[in-house]
């Protein structure tokens, strides 16, 4: 019992506190990144998007609506306890909106910042049920969720299949975890809907040895897989698909398991591979051009700079947007310049993204158009379905738009957000 | 010249074989335990405590745990995460099955679920040993977690596998949700931290813990001077599983709020207790303290060094970080085997001769 030596220890991380005084009056977006562990190959691309386009915003605009923008990188590794660290030590700074890009942390956040009063927004990740405004003021996952996804995968094989899943065997291949598990009701209602039969095969963390889930699947032959996939478990999974020689036009992912790093290493063999897009990829917009006006060509990009247009990179330039955007519309709400988090909640309530303004933004055609309400924190639910071309390394969208199946989904995200307010004590809003 | 024997007479046998008999060092732990207890939570704001001082506790507890175990009874084990597990999902039952009944008898009762695993699993202890035992302990980690995974009666059948703390109150004060105030969460954990620690350094010293030792130090010969290693490796898995199990329970419950069986309870953690208490000092439980700190404390302060204090990039922090703990791992192995508690033991003894070695 003898503590000394941890109060030395103590001492010493004190000092290291003192040393990172915060600085005020500025909007404080923190981005809690991971670039390392197995979950980096996607983690850089969305850090690299999202601090560019901040970048950008200061460079070009003096920040958001005058008032200079700063970005606190916070490593978390996708580990949820360093996540925890991280939210800690930076929602003093005056943090306005919470991206954590995992849903572990996402789970772990939501009841914290919903206590503290600061807003999360998990763009198509992290709790389903967040959708529902009613019960959680504080927590975003507009455009689209994993049930929104699910459905969307599945209207997908409806119209390759002229309308007819009946008698069709899915196998589902995801991340065992809550982040791979959130689709299953959704799949399971729908198997029910459809007449298909679902097929669960989980992966453990971090997935980089698949070898007896590709076995089963090869023994049951289901006609389409469908992946909840991150990381490194992407490669893996489309490397061990075409080692048994899966059609690939049969094997769907979800939209965090469709960028470049997760198909370029199998090379050839990953061409006809599909993955569900939220935002489009490729590089044809205009907010390139001021990128490379603002920011490359001033050497101010974040990381090595190798991420430019890639799926990952421009999810992350698509958060950063939404997120500036949803502080443009809390400046307008209260006419201030500084904001609080809770103004900025406000601001993403308000936020209604058209193709006008994104058009305005130079980033025309890049997401579905949406609004988000007092009881919608979901958006709109809009996914595409892109194709990995390998000749020509890049992702070709193959379809319009998809709604997803609310008549399915309403229901469940109901149940669900009632079970947790019922948990919590929370009373519905909007009213 | 402060730090003596000298002067400081004993006059009983209950004073002679007290827990600390040197006075400075009385004093001390006193004095140590006064600033825990009534200056900390004063001053303790979130980031302190959930971040750097409630990990450091519940750490140490799960690190005295495991020392009972592979430290003072020889008995290696993989299987801490598992078993931490284990004390998570318990209490998550109970506090979900029994809303009215105070959070800390639920942790108590999570420790003793843990405890009755423990003692199963450690059943193979009887018949392999060394290296055979850890393989053991490590199929109990994977199946556990397995378990946890698998069985959705563990987490109430929720959609996404996850367990969420709800609130619990300890005399009125919630300790668990996330309306907890940083000072009630640390008090709580304070409180099971110098309760079991002061419980294991008097087993340790007790008949139990001398029957453990004689059972690392050489079975054969401990059970021929009449140590029945049936009873004395069962009590050291049943009595280690309870203080993982707590652990466990408090990690969950006041620390995290919502956990993910398979990140926070992985083979990772199983690893992270042993290097705590290599690093820390086997067989002592000054040692898992200090190995706590030294694990979850270093890369805390050198990602705020790093980051915060040098404005370095966050990903070249994080490698930094891992190639210092690394190193400074490895240099402690090489220089001082026996850990940070055999440095702390040396120092006392130069103490104790200061300034007048001769």
């Amino acid at each position: 019992m003898k503590l000394t030596k941890t109060r030395m220890a103590l001492a010493g991380a004190l000092a290291g506190m003192m040393a990172a005084a915060p600085a005020m009056a500025e909007l404080v977006f923190p981005s809690l990144s991971y670039r390392t562990g197995p979950y980096a190959a996607n983690g850089i691309p969305f850090a690299d998007g999202y601090a560019d386009y901040m970048t950008l915003l200061n460079e070009r605009d003096g920040g958001i609506g005058g008032e200079p923008v700063r970005l606190l990188e916070c490593e978390t590794g996708y580990n949820t306890q360093k996540g925890v660290e991280c939210y800690e030590a930076t929602k003093d700074e005056g943090a306005l909106v919470y991206q954590p890009l995992s849903t572990g942390i996402t789970y772990q956040l939501i009841p914290k910042a919903t206590a503290d009063g600061i807003p999360v927004h998990s763009m198509g990740y992290g709790r389903t049920s967040a959708a529902n405004g009613k019960v959680f003021e504080w927590v975003f996952n507009y455009p689209a969720n994993y049930w929104d996804g699910a459905s969307i995968a599945v209207k997908h094989l409806l119209d390759v299949n002229e309308g007819d899943l009946n008698g069709k065997k899915i196998a589902l291949v995801y991340h065992n975890s809550a982040y791979g598990k959130e689709p299953i009701r959704t799949l399971e209602e729908l198997s029910k809907k459809h007449g298909f039969e679902l097929s669960l095969v989980p992966v453990d963390h971090p997935g980089q040895e698949q070898k007896s889930q590709w076995l089963q699947i090869r023994r049951e032959r289901p006609d389409y897989v469908v992946m909840w996939g991150w990381g490194v478990m992407n490669q893996v999974a489309v490397q061990e698909a075409a080692n048994i020689r899966f059609p690939m036009e049969n094997f769907i992912g979800v939209w965090w398991s469709g960028s470049e790093t997760d198909v370029l290493p199998a090379g050839d063999a990953a061409n006809g591979y599909k993955a569900l897009a939220l935002a489009n990829p490729g590089g044809d917009y205009a907010i390139y051009d001021e990128l490379e006006a603002n920011v490359y060509s001033k050497s101010k990009a974040a990381g090595a700079g190798d991420q430019w247009k890639t799926v990952g990179y421009n999810r992350g330039l698509y958060a950063a947007m939404l997120a500036a955007e949803a502080a443009k519309e809390a400046q307008k709400i209260h006419s201030t310049k500084a904001l609080t988090p809770a103004q900025m909640r406000d601001g993403m309530e308000a936020l209604e993204m058209t193709e006008a303004r994104m058009a305005d933004l130079g980033m025309a055609n890049f997401g579905p158009e949406f609004k988000v309400t007092c009881e919608n924190h979901g958006g709109s639910g809009l996914g595409k379905v892109a194709q990995w071309d390998a000749g020509a390394k890049q992702w070709t969208v193959i379809t319009d738009w998809i709604e997803s199946d609310k008549e399915v989904i309403q229901p469940l995200i109901d149940e669900d957000s009632a079970a947790y307010a019922a948990e919590s004590n929370i009373s519905e809003r909007c009213n | 010249m402060l730090y003596r024997e000298a002067g400081d007479f004993k006059t009983s046998y209950a004073d002679d074989s007290q827990t600390f008999p040197i006075r400075f060092d009385r004093y001390r732990f006193y004095a140590v335990l006064a600033v825990a207890v009534a200056v900390v939570p004063f001053v303790i704001n979130d980031y302190w405590a959930s971040a750097v001082l409630v990990p450091f506790l519940i750490w140490s507890i799960a690190a005295i745990g495991l020392n009972i175990l592979t430290g003072y009874c020889g008995q290696v084990s993989l299987g801490t995460g598992g078993f931490m597990a284990v004390g998570a999902y318990s209490v998550y039952k109970l506090m979900t099955a029994f809303p009215d009944v105070s959070i800390f008898f639920h942790v108590i009762g999570a420790g003793l679920v843990t405890a009755a695993v423990g003692l199963l699993f450690g059943l193979p202890s009887l018949r392999i040993k060394g290296f055979y035992l850890a393989v053991a302990t490590l199929a109990a980690q994977f199946f556990l977690v397995w378990l946890f995974n698998k069985v959705p009666w563990f987490y109430n059948y929720s959609a996404s596998g996850q367990i969420n703390a709800p609130e619990r109150t300890v005399f009125g004060i919630e300790v668990t949700g996330p309306n907890t105030e940083a000072w009630a969460a640390y008090l709580f954990c304070l409180v099971f931290v110098v309760l079991l620690g002061l419980l294991a350094r008097n087993l340790t010293r007790g008949t139990l813990g001398r029957k453990w030792m004689a059972i690392r130090d050489m079975d054969i010969a401990a059970e021929i001077i009449g140590v029945n290693p049936l009873r004395a490796k069962l009590s050291a898995f049943a009595i280690s599983s309870f203080f993982i199990g707590v652990a466990g329970a408090l990690f969950f419950a006041v620390y995290l709020g919502a956990v993910e069986v398979g990140e926070a309870f992985g083979i990772n953690q199983s690893f992270l207790v042993l290097f705590m208490i290599i690093i820390g000092g086997l067989g002592s439980i000054f040692g898992s303290f200090a190995g706590a700190a030294f694990m979850v404390l270093m890369p805390v302060l050198l990602k705020n060094v790093m980051v915060g204090g040098l404005g370095w990039d966050t990903a070249l922090a994080a490698h930094t970080e891992f190639v210092i703990v690394g190193a400074l791992i490895v240099a402690f192995l090489i220089m001082e085997p026996h850990g940070l508690a055999q440095l702390w033991r040396l120092a006392k003894e130069k103490l104790r001769l200061w300034p007048f070695p001769y």
